[in-house]
């Protein structure tokens, strides 16, 4: 009986690694406790570090080249349209649930209170680079276009369709990139829509003209060519629901992990 | 005058393992199992690894160890560089079989859950996986210290770590003499060595290193990120203490099927041994 037993669980580790444990992941129950902890993750860091600041560095520790990632130029004829003459014509559109809504270009931003920062940029993949970004903070021009009630996320609309990459996970299916984050975050004074790395106007690779700072999540938050900005009560409507172009694809909603 | 026997000769079931540490026990190997082969999956997004703060594919002055892959395509050649060194590591490190195939990646699809490249479902499950280990440490560290167990069992003695009982326990270990008897149910200092750097070393450090690469517990917490001098030395230092607890996961493995699996694994099961008798 014992050596029944033994013989079992002996053999229950390695029948997993003949049978390959690749079932497990879409195994609906454990799907869901492995969604319990994502969702255990992000209640604790709000619980002890909602208002918490990301290190700011100094110059020196600035890195000597900002890996670009994602897309490096938008095949989307307006933005390149856009682009050509210089994001002259360029507006952000700032809607959804606000009492007033903005229509803001690239020297109306420029008017508003700057913040500049070193921060680092923290990859899921595993990478880090160190750079300064100028640009307005996010909560002032949500204050100014004015939230209505039932505002739960912004979501930020972006110009890139972008395919995704095989080291990611496979092929990606390709299409609009877009980003969300809670108003926690929306007002996190480290929040900004960035227009300059290192001194210089954002370059294509790197999102121009404009694109977002959330400085205590992962790089994917990141999101480049903004277009668009809307505040919701519901992600639902937007890809596949999930809050952004890789949570739809598996990856966290919350990167601040 | 028939003498009864004395009652150390007679075979008896003793408690070794508290219900707690049994589970908690088996608690942590379903975890650190999930965890070693989700985390080599993960690695495998950026086999590459540096000190300090910044680290990528436009910044490798600070980078000490990477994984990757060269030669001719019909026979592809693995290698692991360390500092200026080079390992030849084909079939497993950097490029190895599945089926027919070559299969590019630092870590095999045998060692890594998922098997294939997935990122996004191994830090899912990587995350998951280490709540159950951190619930699952704090619950056995408190039992080993209110117990008093931890001071007792865990932590070698001074006297212990004198020269002469390492060696003596050293060379033991080396003719695999384990003990039987009511000396079974202590631990040698060895093995007191052993468990107090894994759950006392290792495991925290893990943690910690772990929790230093999140953006968010760094804005949070500050010294985490101090703690190691930058997200890139955590990711390196969370990468060798890891492998250290995959070495001790090894060791552990061999140690208990040399000992007597059937008792050892008995007793983590039951919580009971036998001691005594024919034996």
């Amino acid at each position: 009986m014992i050596l029944r037993r033994r013989n079992l669980l002996a053999a229950l580790p390695a029948g997993l690694l003949l049978s390959g444990c690749d079932s497990l992941a879409s195994n609906p129950t454990l799907k869901s406790i492995v969604g319990a902890g994502e969702q255990a993750t992000y209640r604790w860091q709000r619980l002890v570090g909602r208002d918490g600041l990301a290190r700011e560095f100094a110059a020196s520790d600035i890195s000597p080249v900002f890996k670009m990632n994602g897309t490096r130029r938008p095949t989307n004829p307006e933005w390149q349209r856009l682009e050509a003459g210089g994001f002259a014509d360029w507006r952000l559109k700032v809607g959804g649930l606000v009492q007033r809504e903005l229509s803001l270009s690239l020297a109306d931003l420029a008017r508003l209170p700057q913040r500049t920062q070193i921060t680092r940029h923290d990859c899921v993949e595993g990478w880090s680079a160190v750079g300064q970004w100028t640009g307005v903070p996010l909560g002032s021009i949500l204050k100014a276009a004015g939230l209505r009630d039932g505002a739960r996320y912004i979501v930020f609309l972006c110009a890139d369709d972008y395919g995704g990459e095989a080291s990611k996970g496979g092929l990606q299916s390709a299409s609009r990139y877009y980003e969300s984050v809670d108003l926690v975050d929306a007002f996190h004074p480290q929040t900004i829509l960035a227009h300059q790395l290192n001194h210089q106007p954002l370059d294509a690779g790197h999102g121009a003209p404009i694109r977002l700072r959330v400085e205590r999540q992962l790089g994917y938050k990141q999101a480049k060519y903004l277009m668009q900005i809307l505040a919701v009560d519901s992600l639902a409507p937007f890809g596949s629901g999930k809050g952004g172009y890789w949570p739809d694809r598996g990856y966290e909603w919350y990167a601040g992990i | 005058m028939a003498s009864a026997p004395s009652p150390q000769i007679l075979p008896r079931r003793v408690l070794r393992h508290h219900w707690l540490v049994r589970l908690t026990h088996w608690g942590n190997a379903l975890a650190i199992f999930f965890l070693l082969m989700t985390g080599m999956n993960i690695f495998g997004a950026h086999p590459r690894l540096y000190w300090g703060h910044g680290g990528s594919l436009d910044q490798v002055e600070r980078q000490w160890l990477e994984v990757g892959v060269g030669g001719m395509m019909a026979a592809p050649k693995g290698w692991v560089d360390i500092g200026d060194r080079r390992f030849d590591t084909s079939g497993v490190l950097g490029v190895s079989k599945r089926g027919t195939s070559w299969n590019i990646v630092a870590f095999p699809h045998w060692a890594t859950f998922p098997s294939g490249r997935d990122l996004a479902t191994a830090r899912s499950w990587h995350f998951a996986a280490a709540w159950l280990l951190i619930v699952n440490g704090l619950i056995w560290l408190g039992y080993a210290i209110l117990s008093g167990r931890l001071w007792r069992e865990i932590i070698p003695k001074a006297r212990e770590l004198a020269p002469a009982h390492l060696w003596h326990d050293i060379v033991q270990h080396l003719r695999l003499n384990f003990p039987k008897g009511e000396a079974a149910l202590r631990y040698e200092v060895l093995q007191k060595l052993a468990y107090a750097g894994v759950t006392l070393g290792l495991i925290p450090m893990v943690i910690l290193t772990g929790m230093a690469m999140s953006p968010g517990l760094n804005a949070a917490f500050p010294f985490l990120d101090a703690l190691w001098g930058g997200r890139q030395s955590a990711r390196s230092v969370h990468f060798i203490a890891a492998s250290g607890i995959a070495g001790f996961l090894i060791l552990h493995l061999v140690l208990v099927v040399l000992a007597g699996p059937i008792r050892g694994l008995g007793a983590m099961i039951t919580g009971r041994m036998t001691i005594g008798g024919t034996k």
